[in-house]
């Protein structure tokens, strides 16, 4: 594998869902890539159309009411959008895989752990039982589950969340993916594990020089891990950046309430910068600006025309606001 | 040997305070090979028998099947008479120490003609529980999986034969094909099967309709989807296994049902007919004017031994209902 390999690419990729009520824009012209050994890091709050995008690039929307209505998905330079089904399928587990947030409800609880690792082998490479029983021996030894050997027969729940969010990884890293999706991996989990399956991501990553999507609404999840962010919001992408000098400096008035928002031991007994207000209903969407509502920099060009759209600020940065000079600047 | 254990072991491998990835990583594995713990698999099967061993009311149910299911397979265990061995003269015979339920209507040995009806009943049964979970989890899976028109079809045609009550719908089937007494008896018995199942099947198509539809969204099925499984390998692995639990209970607790309606229709003249031994054509016999006065042992042998059938596997029901899903009740 070329290392600097650009695995992925997403090209201006929109999802509507078309429901009783009306249409939902959940996504707006999304465009990202990534590269081999990179981990990109989606970043946003509930309804920002994280999750969706992940689904649209694994092709697994529920349709309807989703659809994707226009942009490109581009694996290894071909686009997965306009593939027959067929042939995406072999995409999914072997190119790109995915992990879910919620562990105990992505396994089948009525078949043992082992099984369904196994099943990974049997159904993509026909292997027989034994053989696939061994490798998912290997597998949940790889993902450090203790006794693994004792433990491949047993069932879900008799997993406590961490171990069950590490079976998961095993089978979607079964079958030695170029790209793995995490949808907000340790989200169920509590705050020690969350640090071990971040940890154990890595690990695999650094391994199989994998390209790694790490879907999240927290900040400090991302923090250690990820090389780029890609801040989304109301179905755009409102800031792209490194993930040091995102911290150091956001360059979007939202991003920059995100890190407000975060409580700081140095700031201890002020008020903490929540972003006021909730994010727009997709239905109905406001004019201009979509985070104009909520933001303390709008001015009138906010409120009006088209949202802005994602422009470079400086080498490697990129930010979808009219006035990123001033919150660029802004210290 | 199948206890649960008691603290899941990983547990123990997680620091409550904070460290270094690296060292949490190592301590969890250090932590790990002196806590080699012994695990038992616990399937939902295995789950629900451990549930049930406990209830008396599935050791009485079971008992009784075991006994009514090996009185249809070996009659001959049971008795060493035959059943189609009818002295005329010894017609309506009270009970007696050489005939213990007594003589019919045609001097046949009740307790004889009892056993071998067992046979009937228990087939009838069990055939239309099983044609009927076949039909309706087939057609169930199809509805609940690929919904839109396919589900609102399935949903709509399963209306219509909801709609005609099970014993009706069996009269007239059975009178539009009437069987005669040359008829062979597994024809006639297959005959009973079909009526029963073409209008048991709505019941299950909608128990597994619903609970595929509330399997099919679940994250296990989605990640099945974006590992690669293809449709068919989602179906048969993951949702069809998980919705089956209430079409089993309810097969169960039907197939008491269906043993009863095919009781009534032989019982109309309908159903089984001579020379097929049936409960419900000796309880018609035995009914006749007069004769539940004058010669009572010839209907209440043969009812209780239908009524304890019936009971048996309904209670068989409730109990595997209460072990498989607490929250049916």
């Amino acid at each position: 594998m070329n290392t600097n390999e650009r695995l992925l690419e997403v090209n201006d990729l929109r999802v509507e869902f078309r429901m009783r009520d009306g249409i939902a824009h959940a996504i707006n012209g999304v465009s990202f890539d990534l590269h081999a050994r990179e981990t990109l890091a989606i970043l946003g709050e509930s309804g920002s159309g994280k999750s969706v995008t992940a689904q649209a690039i694994m092709g697994i929307l529920d349709s309807p009411p989703g659809f994707v209505t226009g942009g490109e998905v581009k694996f290894r330079g071909t686009d997965l959008l306009t593939q027959p089904e067929k042939e995406r399928r072999k995409v999914r587990g072997p190119g790109i895989s995915m992990i879910f947030q919620d562990a105990l409800s992505s396994l089948n609880p009525v078949f043992p752990v082992g099984w369904q690792i196994a099943e990974m082998f049997r159904q993509h490479r026909g292997m027989n039982r034994a053989d696939a029983e061994a490798k998912a021996i290997e597998l949940m030894e790889r993902v450090h589950i203790p006794a693994a050997r004792e433990r491949v027969r047993a069932y879900p729940h008799q997993f406590s969340g961490g171990m069950r969010q590490r079976i998961m990884i095993a089978m979607a890293i079964a079958l030695d993916p170029v790209v793995l999706i995490a949808d907000e991996p340790t989200t169920a989990l509590d705050v020690t594990v969350q640090a071990q399956i971040m940890g154990l991501l890595k690990e695999l990553q650094d391994e199989a020089g994998m390209g790694l999507i790490l879907i999240t609404h927290d900040l400090g999840v991302v923090a250690d891990v990820a090389d780029r962010i890609a801040v989304m919001y109301a179905g755009r992408l409102v800031e792209t950046s490194g993930v040091v000098d995102l911290y150091a400096r956001p360059a979007h008035p939202y991003t920059k309430g995100l890190l407000e928002s975060i409580p700081r031991l140095d700031l201890k007994g002020q008020t903490l910068n929540a972003i006021g207000g909730l994010p727009p209903n997709l239905l109905a969407m406001p004019a201009g600006c979509p985070f104009h509502p909520r933001c303390r920099y709008a001015v009138d060009i906010c409120r009006e025309g088209e949202p802005p759209p994602l422009e470079e600020v400086v080498a490697g940065r990129a930010a979808a606001c009219h006035r990123v000079r001033e919150v660029y600047g802004d210290e | 040997m199948t206890e649960r254990p008691n603290a899941e072991p990983e547990n123990l491998t997680q620091p409550q305070i904070m460290q270094p990835q690296a060292e949490i990583d190592a301590s969890a594995r250090e932590v790990n090979l002196d806590l080699q713990p012994a695990i038992s698999a616990r399937s939902l099967g295995a789950d629900a028998w451990e549930a049930m061993r406990r209830s008396p009311l599935f050791w009485i149910s079971a008992s009784l099947i075991v006994i009514f299911v090996l009185m249809a397979i070996f009659p001959a265990l049971f008795t060493n008479k035959d059943p189609y061995d009818c002295p005329l003269e010894l017609a309506r015979e009270a009970p007696s120490p050489d005939a213990w339920f007594g003589k019919d209507l045609l001097g046949c040995d009740v307790y004889a003609r009892t056993i071998y009806g067992a046979r009937a009943s228990i087939l009838v049964g069990v055939l239309t529980a099983f044609v009927t979970a076949v039909i309706g989890v087939g057609i169930g899976t199809a509805g609940g999986y690929v919904g839109r028109w396919v589900d609102t079809l399935l949903s709509r045609t399963a209306d219509v034969f909801f709609a005609i009550p099970l014993l009706l719908g069996g009269i007239l089937i059975m009178f539009t094909f009437p069987s005669t007494a040359e008829t062979p008896y597994m024809v006639v018995v297959f005959k009973v099967v079909i009526a029963m199942a073409i209008l048991g099947w709505p019941n299950i198509f909608r128990l597994m309709r619903s609970s595929v539809i509330q399997v099919n969204p679940l994250e296990y099925v989605q990640a099945a989807r974006a590992l690669g499984g293809s449709p068919w390998r989602v179906v048969t692995s993951h949702v069809v296994p998980n919705s089956m639990v209430p079409v089993i209970v309810v097969s169960t607790i039907d197939l008491g049902a269906y043993i009863a309606t095919e009781a009534t229709l032989s019982f109309l003249g309908i159903g089984l007919r001579e020379p097929a031994i049936s409960w419900g054509q000796a309880i018609s016999d035995a009914s006749g004017l007069g004769y539940i006065r004058a010669a009572p042992h010839m209907l209440i042998f043969p009812s209780v031994f239908l009524s304890l059938t019936v009971l048996a596997f309904i209670m068989m029901g409730e109990v595997v209902r209460d072990a498989m899903d607490p929250k049916l009740r």
